[in-house]
């Protein structure tokens, strides 16, 4: 089954979990899956008109699926998608 | 790979010569054919600026001094305080209350003399970023927050210098190397910052200590094979580093084609305002003007008349355990499906660390139908300032 690795910036929103498996034939499947199980994590993944924010990138394996089919990106039983927000601290 | 010479920059000089003393200093990377002699030689040539003498600017600096890196610019304008120390490790107890330049000078020009340090004292903004950058060949990113992570960015593809990034959260790191000729930026890669609130920073998010010397050290390592013209660069990767994991993954960078600074159209052809950019209006989160809010020494007359107050603490546990006000704890994410513990027809003050989560409970609240819910304005640091000097700040 597709894991999905959610960030540690994300994890308050994921009940703490660091990864998530979810039956899915496609990223956009995936990621439905994962919001429809952790409801909180879409206000953060997705703006209001649905789109996926600009600020959080979606990684197929080691590829960003924005350069492979996006949401239509067809997943093995063993990938894994990761999720990747920009973080900005350095002090 | 990327090197200083395919990205345009000032071209490594290599007749920078060594003295004896240099040499004997030098020896350990002089023996090995990567550096060699015409290595340090490009090392003393090479100038490197360094954004921020903070946590990952003290490893970035330390290092890049030690190494022989001829001229280190670093940017800052800040203070040393006792929570920097915890990581910030160019900075010791002593030098709390200096300007972290001074402290850094002190340090990095008693690891190496033969250093040439450039002191910026200054905040990097739109007006300063080009001319400073035309005078280095590497920039080293070491900000701690978005809009500057955007300028120094943009900064850099305009004046051809690579960016060597690092970014940490927590247990977590990110790095690459930006703006090469060929390379991804940063844009590439985030095309837009996050809408102010939704990430948290280093101060409310916290950081492990070690977090930034990880990064940092692989900042510093990037910097100096860009210098050599050696190895793999990480122009064209991100390097993520989970050090709870202790795993280090890294994903594919593209560049973008449609990018507004490195693509094909460009858009940005100059620097912007950042700050309006990434939707900033002031570092800490308003507490907003239309909030009913009670001040520290206002609750503690309350308290010491005895009156019927209750107080609501919406920090995290672990924040509880540090200090408190005897409060009852619901931390503000989980309020929403907790406003049943609370009763509406008592008067309710509620706190955080610095007055920003609780001023977004007390509107919760309000709109939940309480009618006698308060702000405690400055949140506990307030009350451990002006009304209890022993109670320990966070």
């Amino acid at each position: 089954m597709p894991q999905i690795q959610i960030p540690s910036p994300l994890r308050q929103y994921s009940g703490k979990q660091a990864s998530i498996d979810v039956p899915a034939k496609t990223v956009g499947e995936a990621l439905a899956g994962l919001i429809s199980r952790h409801p909180d994590l879409k206000r953060y993944l997705y703006t209001d008109e649905g789109k996926l924010r600009a600020f959080v990138n979606v990684y197929v394996n080691d590829e960003d699926m924005r350069f492979l089919q996006k949401e239509a990106t067809a997943l093995k039983d063993s990938g894994t998608i990761s999720i990747v927000p920009s973080i900005a601290g350095g002090c | 790979m990327a090197t200083l010479s395919d990205v345009k920059s000032t071209e490594a000089k290599p007749e920078a010569v060594l003295s004896n003393d240099e040499i004997l200093r030098y020896s350990r990377h002089l023996i090995m054919p990567e550096v060699g002699m015409d290595g340090q030689r490009k090392l003393k040539a090479a100038k490197v600026l360094c954004i921020g003498a903070g946590g990952l600017g003290s490893p970035l600096a330390l290092y890049l001094t030690a190494a022989g890196v001829g001229t280190l610019g670093i940017v800052d304008f800040d203070v040393v305080d006792y929570t920097n120390l915890q990581r910030q490790i160019i900075h010791t107890t002593d030098d709390v209350g200096r300007k972290k330049l001074d402290s850094a000078a002190d340090k990095l020009t008693a690891l190496n003399p033969f250093l040439n340090l450039r002191t910026f004292d200054m905040k990097l903004t739109s007006a300063n970023a080009l001319e400073l950058f035309r005078e280095f060949d590497i920039v080293a990113d070491g900000t701690d927050n978005f809009p500057t992570r955007y300028l120094v960015n943009d900064a850099c593809v305009l004046t051809g210098k690579p960016n060597v990034y690092g970014s940490i959260f927590r247990f977590e790191g990110q790095a690459s190397v930006f703006a090469t000729e060929e390379g991804p930026c940063y844009r590439c890669l985030y095309p837009e910052p996050p809408p102010p609130g939704l990430v948290p920073s280093c101060a409310e998010g916290g950081v492990l200590g070690i977090l930034p010397g990880l990064i940092g050290v692989i900042q510093a390592t990037e910097t100096i094979k860009l210098i050599l013209g050696q190895g793999d660069s990480l122009a064209g990767r991100l390097l993520l580093v989970d050090a709870l994991g202790m795993k280090f993954r890294e994903l594919k960078l593209r560049k973008n084609p449609d990018c507004p600074v490195c693509g094909t159209d460009r858009t940005i052809t100059e620097l912007i305002d950042y700050d309006q950019f990434c939707g900033i209006r002031g570092q800490e989160e308003p507490a907003g003007n239309d909030i009913p809010a009670i001040s520290v020494e206002e609750l503690k007359k309350k308290l010491d008349a005895k009156a019927d107050v209750f107080i609501l603490d919406v920090r995290e546990p672990h924040e509880y355990q540090i200090c408190n006000l005897k409060g009852y704890l619901i931390p503000v994410g989980d309020l929403p499906k907790r406003v049943s513990e609370l009763d509406s027809s008592r008067e309710i003050v509620a706190h955080c660390k610095m007055g920003g989560r609780s001023a977004k409970a007390v509107n919760f609240l309000r709109r939940a139908g309480f009618t006698k819910v308060y702000n405690l304005t400055g949140g506990i640091l307030a009350w451990a300032d002006r009304i209890d000097p022993k109670m320990p700040k966070y």
